[in-house]
């Protein structure tokens, strides 16, 4: 593998460009999640509010205006090849500055306050982000994009169920976690389930469910994939839906990763994400 | 249906839970900073920077506008952060009634009831949507909490769902029974 240099101001470039984007053009694999809702939607409540949706994202992608007024906390994945360097500094502060000018110069809200506690001050440029960063092989640097809404992130849970619980106990969890939810996560939601590793790492799971492309990709795994369809039938059948104000669709999407455990423990993290589930990414 | 505040206690009751409703005329934008503040003056005796009689609040907190616009993306945020603040600004302040998203508590309703308020759904992510309804938007107060600062909205049947109304009954509670499979034999 020949050893590449990326350049770090083409980083930034291309992160602030992404915000920007991800902000205004719902992913075309989530607005047909949309679409297919609105066909599948049995109240005629919810089905207006369907319908509104998708005449939103339309307008937003048209006057460049962002889908949503939370434009979120940008977290990003980043596939960083072992061959590729930087021609200076790093790629954390690549992103970082990137995502400053993106949300600066794309009129996004800034959302972030300096301290969770005390000064709650907001730091204007909505920076830091959340940055995950994973060494693999190649020469290649890939990063993603999640604009993830307050809303939605305040309905995350975690169970360290056990490992006789099994798979009923698992589902009765993810059920009752979306049903506590109500109208909070903005629903239909797409549902992002970590199971397995550590209660940190099945956090970091159920997030990076919400990367995977395109939406209602099934899991690798036959088993887990039939598991998803099944937690989408539960789900749907609870009756939340759109915006919690009842209907037949609540979930756009599962999508489970998984990962292997302690013998003691049974790792389970839920973690939603609004209908406006955007998303955008690059390879440099 | 379309309404226009200042709202009357007849228009207040005639809302159902359910009803689809559009607002004409003028809103007032606040969030977590300004209700604290609201309420701190309400429980020091002074007056409100504006009258909040028969008023409706919307919870929101927009992006900034891009040049030549009048507001940015301004879609609805979740209404139960401002439980510990509403039940004050509807019995003191005479608030007749808010927007946002998702359930109120408890305490909320109950002062919904007793005073005379409702509570309307606006769709949460639907920022693009909702903007295009407002014409106008002016600072009353706080400009300093930037996004959370109290705004004069001037809106054009801005749609919104009557989510709990002031008799008490919800859509939150009723809409997931009717359409839960549970009951979809019934």
């Amino acid at each position: 593998m020949t050893s590449r240099t990326i350049e770090f101001e083409k980083i930034v470039t291309a992160i602030a460009e992404m915000c920007e984007q991800a902000a205004h053009d719902l992913p075309e694999d989530v607005a047909q999640g949309i679409r297919d809702a609105y066909e599948a939607e049995k109240s005629p409540l919810a089905r207006s509010i369907l319908q509104k949706l998708i005449h939103n994202y339309e307008i937003a992608a048209r006057e460049r205006l962002p889908i949503c007024q939370d434009t979120g906390f940008a977290v990003y994945f980043v596939e960083m090849g072992n061959s590729c360097s930087l021609d200076r500094g790093s790629v954390t502060e690549a992103i970082t500055q990137g995502t400053a000018i993106g949300y600066k110069e794309g009129y996004l809200r800034a959302s972030i306050v300096n301290d969770p506690l005390f000064d709650r001050i907001n730091t204007k440029d909505n920076t830091p982000p959340i940055i995950h960063v994973e060494t693999v092989p190649g020469n290649h640097l890939r990063i993603m994009l999640l604009p993830k809404g307050g809303g939605c992130e305040n309905m995350s849970y975690l169970a360290m169920l056990k490992p006789s619980d099994g798979i009923e106990g698992l589902i009765r969890f993810v059920v009752d976690s979306i049903v506590l939810s109500e109208g909070n996560p903005c629903p239909p939601t797409v549902v992002g389930i970590g199971i397995g590793g550590t209660s940190d790492k099945a956090m970091t799971l159920a997030k990076k469910a919400h990367f995977r492309r395109p939406l209602r990709a099934p899991n690798p795994d036959p088993r887990y994939a039939e598991l998803e369809q099944r937690l989408l039938q539960e789900i749907n059948n609870s009756g939340v839906g759109s915006m919690g104000l009842g209907g037949t669709v609540t979930a756009l999407a599962v999508h489970i990763e998984n990962f292997p455990c302690h013998i003691a423990s049974l790792p389970v993290a839920v973690n939603l994400n609004c209908h406006a589930a955007r998303f955008a990414e690059v390879t440099l | 249906m379309n309404i226009t505040p200042p709202l009357s206690e007849k228009v207040i009751r005639a809302l159902h839970a359910g009803d689809q409703v559009t607002i004409s005329g003028s809103l007032y934008t606040a969030r977590d900073a300004a209700h604290k503040r609201l309420v701190e003056l309400i429980e020091q005796g002074k007056d409100l920077p504006f009258d909040l009689r028969g008023r409706i609040l919307y919870y929101v907190g927009p992006t900034p506008p891009r040049p030549g616009r009048v507001i940015g993306s301004a879609g609805p945020t979740t209404a139960s952060r401002m439980d510990r603040y509403a039940p004050v600004l509807i019995e003191k302040a005479g608030l007749a009634g808010m927007i946002g998203k998702a359930g109120r508590g408890e305490n909320v309703v109950e002062a919904m009831k007793r005073f005379g308020a409702v509570y309307f759904a606006a769709i949460g992510g639907a920022g693009a949507l909702l903007s295009s309804h407002i014409i106008q938007s002016e600072i009353v107060c706080y400009e300093e909490l930037g996004t959370e600062a109290v705004r004069r909205l001037t809106v054009e049947n801005f749609p919104v769902i009557t989510a709990i109304d002031s008799h008490g009954n919800s859509l939150y509670r009723e809409g997931p029974e009717r359409w839960g499979s549970r009951n979809s034999t019934k």
